[in-house]
């Protein structure tokens, strides 16, 4: 269920007037949205789902409660106060608790589209039918995803501070295999706009790849220069996103530690061609404008120039530390250039092109080497020419060793991680000596 | 933040020190509140509600499932509780054929109106999707069990354990640890309670109560100076057990080996103890060299292989390619099956589904389409002999019964084929690790599970540990680092030499076996016995950045 903004503040205050702690934060969350998901050319299952929850945080001196209830008759929100106050009672003080943040000056978000808000499920179904229409046309069999979710959260607490947002989203994924089992294309989009959402398109490029990676031939594993569509890039990235962190860093156990102690705050430590930031105002990957701590959210460098800029710092470790803190972001950006897909390979004498990684897992945090799968469309170039497809490789290789053999990007675009769903903007990139290390015989 | 980022950290393995920010998944109850159910008479007129409306609007088939899903988190690390979280989630999901094709809604408003509303809204998505069918649903036949209920056999409950218990515990945990030498400790106690409720038209009303339990930890030691770093992980196990697992006795352990392991029941504490030391002695381990070892694993290392490799190979969704856009298709395709020769494994090999052995995460009395629970052969001395399926895939294996493997991790999802436990049965002769370890001249034993990683075909896989001890001539000659195994399934299991009797036979699991779209969670059990796998290939996993 959305609340709009004067309803979640009449609510909020309601709920607020109800708390005896000495300090109390409430967050009201609710969603709507539906999915539809398909395979063998057919629905396989359908959805939709709507859901509206209130949590209280109560705090008496260093002891905090959370207690959350999904039901709002007047009963039921004065006892879920009640439980919250009753558990920062029984918890033990904890020395790292830090005090409620006071009002702020949040600005809009750009994150809610009402056209998106708006889709129903005959627009879900209408989305699917032309991507399966595609597939059937192909003579493949298409396997996909449609959800579009609207969601909204608002925060008040007993200092004041009080924000609220609302944003929209749509992922769509599709697969398309073809009948003997020896082809398999992939496509995925995620969008705040639903409008912007081509189902047609993607699952053509899907059929594509589907068809083009068919009778794959084995070359034997090893370091090759790769172009990562910015699909596979996105997935090995996301690891080292959530590395951006000062406090692991500082106590030694993380990729971004320096050895001797500290972290790498203002080290070189990848190609000056990488540039990482996060833009909540950016028109292509909108993102909120505060975090759940009540610090407002603005543009801010992570890695310019391959140099270390900023690592995210909680309230409590910024305090130990001396600094601001430096809130977790909500979306990431990765710069590139004006070249396309077609332009990175045209110059390419010898190389692979990879259109999707899988099933990535850490191997080891100190270097952040990571083990997964090329998947859907592995193609062998030469002479600026994609000559033919290749059978799927495991790879063990470090997002940050990656991004020191940077030799080309290209133009960003929005994209989604296979694994988690969220939208990042990243160029598609050409990476010299990746390390493939075994073949698979997956299709 | 949504549930598909739970999902994703879940699933991810991230470092432990990521864990605190769990989101609450449902809603939250108060800590020591006497732990409610709800009337099993009030859930059978919410669920008639539901059944009846489906009904006359059109739906052919409907089933209905009232959830209330508790979970509790206990979060620490070093001296301080990071965080204690309860969450309850209560609703109603309504599943419906019509049109032949299935519809689905979910409402946590548990009014009559707004039930009916749900059902009204399930008959419309599937009347809207029917004109994508290319073939109506045929659902396996299952007769209406009537009013039956199941509870998990649990001895203790682990909600009911005061707060003060568990905390005492973790913090006495993360104190040996660091006084053994870690530097940092992360630790964790995982609780979850569904109480279930199935109805459906076919006339069952099915009321159960399970319970999971999970306690483990992270223990790091860094050397500030080079700074390296190591971890070691509790080698405890998610169970289906009540707090009992966390009260062994001493017929519970395995003791005398290169550290103590455990059976059905856990010593945390000394486990931190052993933990503490080891992480030290990680740091100064030598690096492998790569090539061709004999492995012997662990059941705490086995558990993950097994079901990744076996499990998920084995979930006819996948073969039939319904999972082909997110988790992948499968290598047993069903002419493998038809053939009855497929050589999956060598000889050894026997392993078997199985959704009744008590302890398991993945026992019940029914599955989530009101299916009774069973046991049955998948790979049998080598030979693939079977699949997992639900109601509306039987028909294609040629069966008239679903063999119930059908769950949903809340009653906002709709339910689908999930992986019933997967065990690889014991070896029949009397044969212990240490009988295993003396005929191995170059080996390597691994214990505990790390990193894993597999192709959406269930090919090519690699994983790691947390304790890599090298054989050499029969004997244990010290600690090895940086080791992950990379290997392709048939190859591997064919390559299956020795596996070690039933004295010797535990169960390891995952509570975040994540499947589908929208992702779902499933909680599942993989038992197995020491095992002897023949020259796999391993690699060096150092870098320098």
């Amino acid at each position: 269920m959305i609340l709009s903004k004067a309803e979640a503040q009449v609510l909020l205050k309601k709920v607020l007037g109800y708390s005896k702690a000495e300090a109390c934060e409430i967050t009201l969350s609710g969603s709507e949205g539906g999915n539809i998901r398909y395979a063998r050319n057919a629905v396989s299952t359908a959805g939709d789902i709507s859901t509206l929850s209130v949590s209280v945080n109560a705090t008496f001196g260093k002891k905090t409660g959370t207690a959350t209830i999904n039901e709002f008759d007047d009963a039921s929100l004065k006892k879920v106060v009640q439980r919250a106050e009753e558990l920062a009672q029984l918890a033990p003080d904890n020395p790292e608790h830090m005090p409620l943040l006071g009002p702020a000056d949040f600005k809009e978000a750009i994150t809610y589209v009402p056209a998106t808000a708006a889709a129903t499920p005959d627009t879900r179904a209408e989305a699917v039918a032309k991507s399966i229409q595609v597939a059937k046309e192909a003579k493949l069999e298409a396997a996909g995803f449609i959800e579009n979710t609207t969601s909204f959260t608002a925060v008040m607490n007993s200092k004041g501070l009080f924000a609220y947002n609302t944003d929209t989203d749509v992922i769509f994924t599709i697969t398309t295999r073809n009948q003997e089992g020896t082809g398999s294309g992939y496509a995925a989009r995620g969008f705040n706009d639903i409008s912007k959402l081509d189902t047609y398109t993607a699952t053509k490029i899907a059929t594509a790849k589907a068809n083009g990676s068919a009778n794959a031939k084995a070359i034997e594993p090893g370091k090759y220069t790769v172009i990562l569509e910015p699909v596979a890039a996105a997935y090995m990235m996301e690891n080292m996103f959530r590395g951006f962190d000062a406090r692991n860093a500082d106590e030694g156990r993380s990729f971004m530690s320096k050895p001797g102690g500290g972290n790498r705050l203002g080290e070189q430590l990848m190609d000056e061609k990488v540039t990482i930031y996060s833009d909540p105002f950016n028109t292509e990957l909108p993102g909120n404008t505060w975090n759940r701590e009540g610090f407002p959210l603005d543009k801010i460098n992570w890695i310019e120039k391959g140099v270390v800029k900023n690592l995210s710092y909680s309230q409590y470790w910024a305090q130990q530390k001396g600094v601001k803190p430096v809130p977790f972001p909500s979306n990431i950006i990765m710069e590139g250039g004006d070249a396309s897909l077609e332009d990175l390979i045209k110059t390419t004498e010898k190389g692979i092109l990879v259109s999707r990684l899988w099933y990535i897992r850490m191997v080891d945090p100190q270097s952040l080497l990571l083990t997964g799968l090329t998947r859907d469309g592995t193609f062998y170039i030469e002479n600026g020419q994609i000559k033919y497809p290749i059978k799927n490789f495991r790879f063990n290789e470090s997002p940050v060793i990656m991004l020191n053999n940077v030799e080309a990007l290209g133009r960003p675009e929005r994209t989604i991680s296979v694994e988690s769903y969220r939208s990042y903007l990243i160029p598609p990139m050409k990476i010299r000596d990746f390390t493939f290390t075994s073949l698979s015989d997956a299709v | 933040m949504r549930r598909r980022d739970f999902l994703q950290m879940a699933g991810m393995g991230l470092g432990a020190t990521m864990l605190p920010r769990i989101p609450v998944l449902g809603n939250n109850v108060p800590l020591d509140a006497p732990w409610y159910t709800v009337d099993v008479a009030q859930k059978k007129k919410l669920a008639d509600v539901a059944l009846n409306e489906a009904r006359s609007k059109g739906a052919t088939y409907t089933d209905v499932r009232i959830g209330r899903y508790l979970n509790q988190y206990v979060i620490t690390r070093e001296d301080k509780v990071q965080n204690i979280v309860n969450t309850e989630s209560y609703g109603i999901g309504i599943r419906v054929i019509a049109n032949g094709s299935w519809g689905f809604a979910a409402t946590d408003k548990m009014d009559t109106d707004s039930i009916a509303k749900a059902a009204q809204l399930a008959v419309a998505i599937a009347r809207e999707n029917a004109r994508l069918l290319s073939e109506p649903v045929q659902l396996a036949p299952q007769k209406g069990y009537g009013e039956v209920s199941w509870k998990a056999p649990i001895e203790k409950n682990a909600f009911e354990v005061p707060i003060k218990e568990k905390v005492d515990l973790l913090l006495s945990v993360n104190d040996a640890a660091l006084k053994g030498g870690g530097n940092y400790v992360n630790s964790y106690l995982f609780l979850v309670n569904e109480q279930k409720y199935f109805a459906s038209s076919d006339g069952s009303y099915i009321d159960q109560d399970i319970h999971r339990i999970w306690p483990t930890f992270t223990i790091t030691k860094v050397d500030a100076k080079t700074g390296k770093f190591e971890t070691r992980d509790a080698l405890s196990a998610p169970v289906g057990m009540g707090y009992e697992y966390l009260l062994p006795a001493d017929a519970d352990k395995i003791k005398g080996g290169v550290t103590t392991l455990y059976k059905k029941r856990y010593d945390m504490l000394e486990d931190a103890k052993a933990g503490a030391v080891q992480v030290g002695q990680k740091m100064l381990a030598k690096s492998v060299e790569a090539g061709k070892y004999d492995l012997v694993l662990d059941p705490t290392n086995l558990w993950l292989t097994i079901h990744e490799s076996v499990g998920h190979p084995t979930e006819l969704d996948r073969v039939l390619g319904y999972e082909a856009n997110y988790a992948g298709t499968s290598f047993l395709t069903l002419d493998k099956w038809e053939s009855k020769k497929f050589n999956f494994g060598s000889k050894e090999v026997n392993i078997v589904a199985d959704k009744l052995q008590p302890g398991s995460l993945g026992a019940v009395g029914y599955d989530d389409e009101g299916v009774g629970t069973q046991r049955w052969d998948l790979i049998k001395e080598g030979i693939l002999v079977n699949y997992q399926t639900i109601r509306d895939q039987a028909h294609i294996l040629g069966l008239n019964a679903s063999q119930g493997c059908c769950y949903a991790d809340s009653w906002s999802d709709v339910q689908f084929q999930r992986m019933p436990n997967v065990s690889l049965q014991p070896g029949k002769n009397k044969l212990s690790p240490a009988d295993i370890i003396k005929n191995v001249e170059k080996g390597i034993y691994i214990i505990g599970n790390s990193s894993y990683s597999i192709d959406q075909q269930r090919y090519n896989f690699q994983f790691s540990g947390q304790l890599y001890y090298e054989i050499k001539n029969g004997k244990i000659a010290g600690m090895l680092k940086d080791v992950a195994y990379q290997s392709n399934t048939q190859e591997f299991w064919n390559s299956c030499a020795a596996i070690a009797d039933e004295s010797d036979y535990r169960l390891g699991g995952s509570f975040f076996d994540g499947k589908g779209q929208p992702g779902q969670v499933s909680a599942v059990s993989h038992g197995a016995s020491t095992t002897r796998f023949n020259g796999v290939n391993v690699i060096n996993t150092a870098r320098k950045i």
